[in-house]
């Protein structure tokens, strides 16, 4: 008779639904340990209870996971790849051209730009990474550094640049100076260079700019930026 | 007199500690912590809860039928309070001496049916008032499956008045206890403990405050204080039928430990202070048994409830009264 079968059945299912919460409020004192993902038994820890009291503890993530992006500014050669490979161009970079060599990266390349302006929009940033893949002496790299909601968008942006505005100027003078010398030493090349700046930019195809080309690296992102964006009209105009 | 005073207080404080075990209880099944921040582990969680609730404005709708809408929470709970006038604290603290006072205690209980239809009536909300209609039509099926398992130990006592049988079950521990003294009152306990889940409104039977169909149930319309009434009278027929409960199968107010030999553990285990433990103690395992079911089972449907009721508690609480009946005719006397 289904009538019986029923009580049966409800019993049976009633004591084993009991069975099971009360088996998971006696596990509820063990706590899962916050483990990194790379241990073995990562996925076999199912008893306990799972909250992370996030304030308080952290699950341990990789050192140079897909979060906040920092830079290593002495180690930058202000190259602007980085900027050029941003799907969404949150990375702003104003380079001021040295005079000469400055000084030296710890890989051992040479500095031949100041970075008078080096902007990470992070409310912008998709977590691509591209850039710190193209940054030639990976000093643009992502860090285990999650955490860093505000109540005011504009502090998302990150500023990594050292100069202050005394220095930019200084540096500023410094390069307009060495330009005029140059153009007294030889009057012949000076006009062409005003005239074709921007053809003579679209070189950024060295990772280490050589001396010469990134003279005018105020105004490379122009002719630059149309190339990695389909979208023929600004290229035009 | 002493021992309305006391379930009075200790009501209250109940329910602050009830409210903050549930919240754990749920986590704890859930795999999760429950309230953490408020005071080591969460502790002063409820405090903080009450200090907000009882801030906030009691907001009356435009549309509400003012009188009934404000007497209603009131009527609920001095309904369901009325019901602990009757319950005996220890062997010499006994409630209203009254000798028909489990019949007082259900008929007095399920006049909060008026409470609870009053709200959902003058909220003028259709889901107050779906909410209030279930109520009505649950506590109404329940109530004669508890009544029914109730009379089936009223049968076997032969008396009516809580103290007298506490005071029958005394003696030997758990020995003496109605549950083992008498195994055929298995049953009618089990029904005993459903229709007091139903009756008091608590999951799976909690229909009619569905939040997920009926956003409240009857105290949708409630803010405040008086939604805090709801949540205290909620709390006090668990706590009213858990003692209850207790008194006529486990007990009531007796250690649970027998004489073994010599060792008079009964009588050391007895006395005022150990009556009331005793007693409490028994009734928060009852609560903990009703919070364990409300975080296991899913709510069920109305006819689900109906068929419940009427199928299958009704029926097999007369049968165990007619078991009882022969129990009491021909095995015990």
């Amino acid at each position: 008779m289904s009538y019986f079968k029923n009580i049966s059945n409800a019993t049976l299912t009633t004591l084993k639904g009991l069975g099971l919460s009360l088996k998971y409020f006696f596990d509820a004192r063990k706590k899962r340990k916050k483990e990194w993902v790379a241990d073995s038994n990562y996925f076999e820890r199912a008893e306990g209870t799972f909250t992370v009291q996030y304030p308080h503890e952290k699950i341990p993530v990789p050192d140079h996971g897909r979060y906040q992006l920092h830079n290593e500014i002495d180690d930058c050669i202000v190259c602007d790849k980085c900027a050029k490979i941003c799907p969404v161009d949150c990375i702003d970079i104003e380079p001021v051209r040295a005079t000469g060599v400055y000084g030296q990266t710890s890989d051992g390349t040479s500095l031949r730009i100041h970075a008078a302006k080096f902007d990470i929009d992070m409310s912008k940033c998709f977590y691509c990474g591209l850039c710190t893949v193209v940054c030639p002496t990976e000093c643009l790299t992502m860090t285990d550094e999650y955490d860093f909601s505000t109540t005011n968008i504009l502090d998302h942006n990150f500023s990594f640049s050292k100069m202050t505005e005394k220095e930019i100027a200084e540096k500023k003078s410094e390069l307009e100076s060495f330009q005029k010398q140059k153009e007294q030493k030889s009057n012949v090349s000076s006009k062409p260079v005003a005239g074709v700046k921007k053809p003579v930019i679209v070189k950024p195809s060295i990772g280490k700019p050589k001396t010469g080309k990134p003279v005018l690296g105020a105004k490379k992102e122009a002719p630059v930026k149309p190339v990695l964006k389909p979208r023929p009209i600004p290229k035009k105009k | 007199m002493l021992s309305f005073l006391f379930y009075l207080a200790f009501l209250l404080a109940f329910v602050v500690v009830a409210v903050y075990a549930e919240r754990k209880i749920a986590a704890f099944i859930q795999n999760r912590l429950g309230p953490m921040e408020v005071g080591p582990k969460g502790l002063l969680q409820t405090i903080a809860d009450l200090l907000k609730m009882l801030q906030k404005e009691d907001i009356r709708a435009s549309a509400v039928d003012l009188v009934p809408f404000l007497v209603a929470p009131v009527i609920i709970f001095v309904s369901i309070f009325a019901g602990y006038s009757v319950l005996p604290l220890t062997s010499t603290v006994s409630g209203a001496g009254l000798s028909s006072g489990l019949f007082l205690l259900l008929s007095i209980v399920s006049l909060d049916v008026f409470g609870i239809l009053m709200a959902g009536w003058a909220s003028q909300n259709k889901y107050s008032l779906f909410g209030a209609m279930r109520a009505v039509a649950q506590i109404i099926s329940y109530e004669i499956p508890l009544g029914l398992s109730v009379l089936s130990v009223v049968m076997i006592t032969g008396t009516l008045d809580l103290q007298e049988t506490s005071v029958m079950q005394a003696g030997n521990g758990l020995v003496t206890w109605n549950m083992v003294q008498h195994p055929v009152l298995f049953v009618p306990f089990i029904v005993f403990f459903i229709a007091g889940l139903a009756e008091s409104n608590r999951t799976p039977f909690d229909l009619p405050e569905s939040e997920s169909e009926l956003i409240g149930g009857y105290h949708t319309e409630y803010s405040g204080f008086r939604w805090g009434i709801f949540m205290l009278s909620e709390y006090g027929i668990m706590l009213l039928l858990s003692i209850l409960g207790v008194v006529l199968f486990f007990g009531g107010w007796n250690s649970p430990l027998p004489n073994i030999g010599s060792i008079a553990l009964y009588e050391l285990t007895s006395g005022e202070g150990w009556d009331v433990f005793w007693l409490l103690s028994k009734s928060m395992l009852f609560i903990f048994v009703q919070m364990w079911v409300r975080w296991t089972f899913p709510r069920l449907r109305v006819d689900q409830l109906m068929s419940l009721s009427w199928k299958y508690l009704t029926p097999a609480s007369l049968v165990m009264l007619f078991i009882c009946g022969i129990w009491k005719l021909w095995i015990i006397s």
